[in-house]
């Protein structure tokens, strides 16, 4: 267990939601193990006796998801005290999340007893897990990717002088934006493996590689993202829960004919994955959700439509941020998942899926796929600031 | 909490013995502490749990939760209980189709059946009307000839030849060929002399909130949507439970030979794919739920779940395909557990150094539901067989229960459920599949016992839940406690939050360990056949199956006793049960 958690602290580290020595992990067996000896640990340990969970976890959010929860948590709640991110990610697996006044364990309590993580405005988030560590550390990443997505898209609306936001949003605004231009700026690397590929094993070190480059360049958070490379008539795609940057061993082969059911644990995507390439002459696939396509996919200025609050699913226009299609679908493969969306959409550079993330496709290796997904992301920014900035 | 919404609050109490019947009305504070399902079953048992088996005051338990017969997604699941005649311990089961769904809309939240009937007898219950007819005709015959007789309309469940002839692992049929097969609790039926009970249900089940309801199930719907396990295109709802075939046979610890290894070479032509060009199944499933996990062939046969393709090519040898289907068949009609039989039969096979293919095989299933020739002999399970033929060891079974098809050296946490599990070895009880193998909620290390003794408590609560809300484990591989403490309250209007619920799950179990504890089991009880922790399983593409080291399960089991508020020997203590709300027994 002190593995994991040195791991995931040091994975909350790199990704920048916090800092260095913050975290607070308590994992329980027949024992509670805590990687610190913070003042926080006994009202923690108290909230972890309350509940049905093997870990916890603690820690104030970085700059500038400090600055963004603290001002949601005070400006942006609905009648019961939660935050309401519309995007894919929060409305399919958190919901919404809590936001308790004071750091202590009733209050805690009642918030998590309830969702997976909780927001304290002035301390942090405190999440949980019932299985692994793993599930508090996604659980508060998916926190700080969810509310930075709803500050940004607030703000535009903002901006736009359609739905004014509450307080005063500037410094915050500005602080964010400083920070992910910052963040932009060291993405550099692309992928040296290339086709065409002598191997399984090379096709396999290909996806590891590019997985790997995608989170260093910070174009998305570790967590979050799928990738796959087709290969004869066989789809190899990483497997679902699986981190971009740690994917040897979490690659899952999958033959076109499902002529063997292992695509059981591949990821949610893999029906998506799979219709693009049978659609198309792709041989890679990369997907992830970088933070400004997936905001810049939920800016629509026409409020009074019937659609809105569906748009996720139902939204009828056909959208572009210039020339890459923005389309409706949800995760994996009911009837209205992104599977009867994206790939008939993937005409060029990528395709965005509404409030959910950039698919990019490559014609033999992962260089097009990756410099594509860079691109775009750095696209949808300059045009979100151009567009907040008139 | 009030059962005006969720719950009948009534419940059907039959006694065989003068063909009369009344009605309960439980507290309020029953429903709270036990929810439904397998929890109220549990609590109806203990009064009697002393008793054997065949006791005419044995009651047998069949119990709906609150959720059954409303939009609450894969609700439609229903728990049956009593003591195992195969491993004398409490004995449970759930069973998918329709009964629970027209039992509740009968106006009942279950059903409890003492005393024996002197004659052999059918139970019809019609709403609020409830008969006995007599059923010697049916005597001998299948249980889809049992269904056929008996009104199309309504659900029924009858026991076959299997319990006629003394099967200690003959299951309870339920119309749909869902065939609720662990513990032998057909035997009990058979007992009371009931050869089936149908029921049909004219009312609906009140929901305290149609919206909140609505939006309840949204939320567990878009994450059924996302697992690739449920609605993948290899998942469950293409395939059925046999899209396990593949990944636990590449996982290496797929049961082969009875255990005595764990790769089966000609897995690659048996798997679910082969099933769905062979047979062109279309999707069948309970009542209320979309996932439709359930296939049946074109000319009306179930195709097998994953335990019994398993079990009934690699455990035995077999690499017919037509095989595994006719044992299915058979098992189904004849009213038996395929695991239990399959596992026999592997058994009887290592003892005495048989090679069973073909006709061979089929003729000795068959034997076993009719008693016949050695078949007399496996009728009594894999561990009284061994005991009888010298070879206990031979047995691979918990507490007398057969082990399901994975092996309990290729994940660690399963190891460790199998053991502690109330009813022997068993795999849905704490379902550590869902994190080891399908990586969800979240991967856990499967060769490691690290932090697994509170995951397996902790998973074995919330499963005592959700048989008590009598929703489908499988569906969990999606959704959480958490969507469905607010499908809970949108029915129910109970306040109860998840973690709540979870302590309800707690007080449920520990109320089945109190039970076995009565008759009489302990820790050594609770522990895996030898063979695990001293030989090897099929190691191989870079992954080794050593035996599971013995230290750290031993450790990993007493950390597990200490979470579960047990004692060293695994017995309940009075402090817990008083923390539970519990009557404890010295």
């Amino acid at each position: 267990m002190h593995r994991l958690i040195d791991k995931y602290s040091r994975k909350m580290v790199s990704q920048k939601i916090c800092a260095e020595g913050d975290p607070v992990f308590g994992v329980l067996d027949d024992a509670t193990i805590w990687n610190s000896s913070a003042d926080e640990i006994e009202i923690l340990g108290r909230v972890m006796r309350g509940l049905s969970i093997n870990s916890i976890l603690f820690s104030p959010a970085a700059e500038p998801y400090s600055s963004i929860i603290d001002y949601l948590a005070e400006f942006s709640t609905d009648i019961n005290g939660q935050i309401r991110p519309d995007d894919t990610e929060t409305r399919t697996f958190l919901h919404n999340i809590p936001v308790v006044k004071t750091f202590t364990a009733d209050e805690i309590l009642s918030g998590l007893k309830k969702r997976k993580g909780v927001i304290i405005p002035g301390h942090g988030i405190v999440t949980y897990g019932t299985v692994s560590p793993e599930q508090a550390f996604v659980t508060f990443s998916s926190i700080c990717f969810s509310t930075f997505v709803k500050f940004m898209a607030d703000y535009y609306y903002h901006a736009m002088g359609i739905i004014p936001m509450k307080g005063n949003p500037e410094p915050v605004f500005k602080k964010a934006v400083q920070w992910y231009r910052d963040s932009l700026s060291s993405a550099t690397n692309s992928p040296s493996i290339k086709a065409p590929f002598d191997s399984v094993e090379d096709v396999i070190q290909a996806i590891i590689e590019a997985g790997r480059l995608t989170v260093e360049s910070g174009m998305v958070d570790s967590f979050f993202g799928n990738i796959s490379v087709k290969y004869g008539n066989t789809i190899y795609i990483s497997q679902t829960g699986s981190s971009l940057d740690e994917l040897a061993g979490c690659i899952d082969p999958c033959p076109l004919d499902n002529s063997t059911t292992n695509a059981i644990t591949a990821s949610s995507e893999f029906s998506a994955h799979k219709s693009l390439y049978n659609l198309t002459e792709r041989k890679s696939i990369l997907h992830g959700h970088p933070k400004f396509s997936v905001i810049m996919s939920m800016l629509c200025d026409d409020i009074p439509c019937v659609n809105r609050g569906q748009c996720h699913i139902k939204c009828s226009r056909k959208r572009h941020i210039e020339d890459i299609p923005v389309v409706p679908g949800e995760i994996g493969a009911g009837p209205d998942s992104l599977s009867c969306t994206m790939p008939s959409a993937m005409k060029g550079r990528g395709v965005i899926v509404w409030g959910h993330g950039l698919f990019t496709a490559g014609a033999e290796d992962f260089t097009d796929a990756f410099k594509n997904l860079v691109d775009i992301e750095n696209m949808c920014f300059e045009k979100y600031l151009s567009l907040v900035e008139k | 909490m009030d059962q005006k919404y969720g719950w009948t609050g009534r419940i059907l109490k039959i006694d065989l013995s003068n063909k009369s019947y009344e009605i309960i009305k439980p507290e309020s504070d029953i429903y709270k502490k036990y929810i439904g399902g397998r929890g109220l079953a549990g609590h109806y048992l203990r009064p009697f749990c002393h008793l054997t088996w065949d006791s005419p005051e044995m009651p047998l338990l069949f119990f709906t939760g609150p959720l059954t017969d409303t939009a609450s997604p894969s609700s439609g699941m229903m728990s049956v209980v009593s003591i195992s005649p195969l491993t004398g311990t409490v004995g449970h089961t759930y069973a998918g189709g329709n009964f629970g769904t027209e039992l509740k809309r009968a106006g009942w939240d279950g059903i409890i059946i003492t005393g024996i009937s002197d004659n052999l007898c059918g139970i019809n219950i019609h709403d609020t009307r409830v008969e006995f007819s007599g059923a010697e005709s049916l005597q001998d015959k299948t249980v889809s000839a049992i269904f056929r007789s008996l009104p199309d309309e309504g659900g029924a469940a009858a026991t076959g030849p299997a319990a006629e002839n003394g099967v200690l692992f003959s299951s309870i049929g339920f119309t749909g060929d869902y065939s609720p097969g662990r513990c032998g609790l057909g035997l009990v039926m058979h007992a009371k002399a009931v050869k089936f009970i149908h029921v049909k249900g004219s009312g609906s089940t009140a929901v305290y909130n149609s919206e909140e309801l609505v939006s309840a199930r949204g939320d567990i719907l878009r994450l059924v949507s996302a697992s690739p396990a449920l609605m993948g295109e290899p998942g469950f709802s293409e395939f059925g439970t046999g899209a396990l075939y593949d990944l636990i046979h590449s996982r290496r610890m797929m049961p082969t030979d009875n255990f005595r290894s764990t790769r089966f070479q000609d897995a690659g032509i048996l798997n679910a794919w082969h099933y769905k060009n062979k047979f062109n199944p279309v999707k069948a499933g309970c009542s209320g739920c979309h996932i439709l996990c359930r296939k049946m062939s074109e000319d009306g046969r179930a195709v097998p779940e994953y335990e019994t393709m398993s079990h009934f090519t690699a455990l035995i040898g077999n690499s017919s395909i037509d095989i595994v289907m006719e044992a299915n068949r058979i098992c189904i009609e004849a009213g038996m557990d395929p695991i239990s039989a399959a596992s026999s039969i592997a058994c009887y096979m290592e003892i005495n150094n048989l090679i069973m293919v073909g006709a061979d095989l089929i003729r000795l299933l068959t034997d076993i539901a009719y008693s016949k020739e050695d078949g007399n002999l496996l009728k009594l399970g894999s561990k009284k067989t061994a005991e009888i033929l010298g070879r206990p060891e031979a047995s691979i079974s918990v507490k007398g229960l057969e082990l399901p098809a994975y092996d309990p050296r290729g994940a660690y946490g399963l190891s460790l459920s199998f053991a502690t599990s109330t009813h022997g070895g068993c795999h849905l009880q704490a379902y550590a599949v869902s994190h080891e193998i399908l990586r969800k909620p979240a991967v856990t290390d499967r060769f490691t016992f690290t932090g697994k003794a509170r995951i397996i408590k902790l998973a074995e609560d919330l499963n005592a839940v959700l048989d008590s809300l009598t929703v489908c484990r499988f569906i969990f591989i999606a959704a959480t406690i958490e969507e469905y403490a607010k499908v809970f309250h949108a029915v129910t209007g109970s306040g109860l939050s998840g973690q709540e619920l979870l302590m309800a799950g707690e007080r449920i179990f520990y109320n089945e360990r109190l039970i076995n504890r009565i008759r009489g089991f302990s820790a050594s009880d609770d522990d895996l056949p030898s063979r695990f922790f001293s030989e090897s399983g099929s190691s191989g593409d870079g992954i080794t199956i050593p035996p599971v080291p013995r230290d750290e399960f031993l450790d990993a089991r007493a950390r597990y006793y200490r979470i579960r508020g047990l004692d060293s020997e695994g017995r309940p203590v009075r402090e817990k049960c008083i923390e539970l709300g519990l009557e404890c027994t010295d």
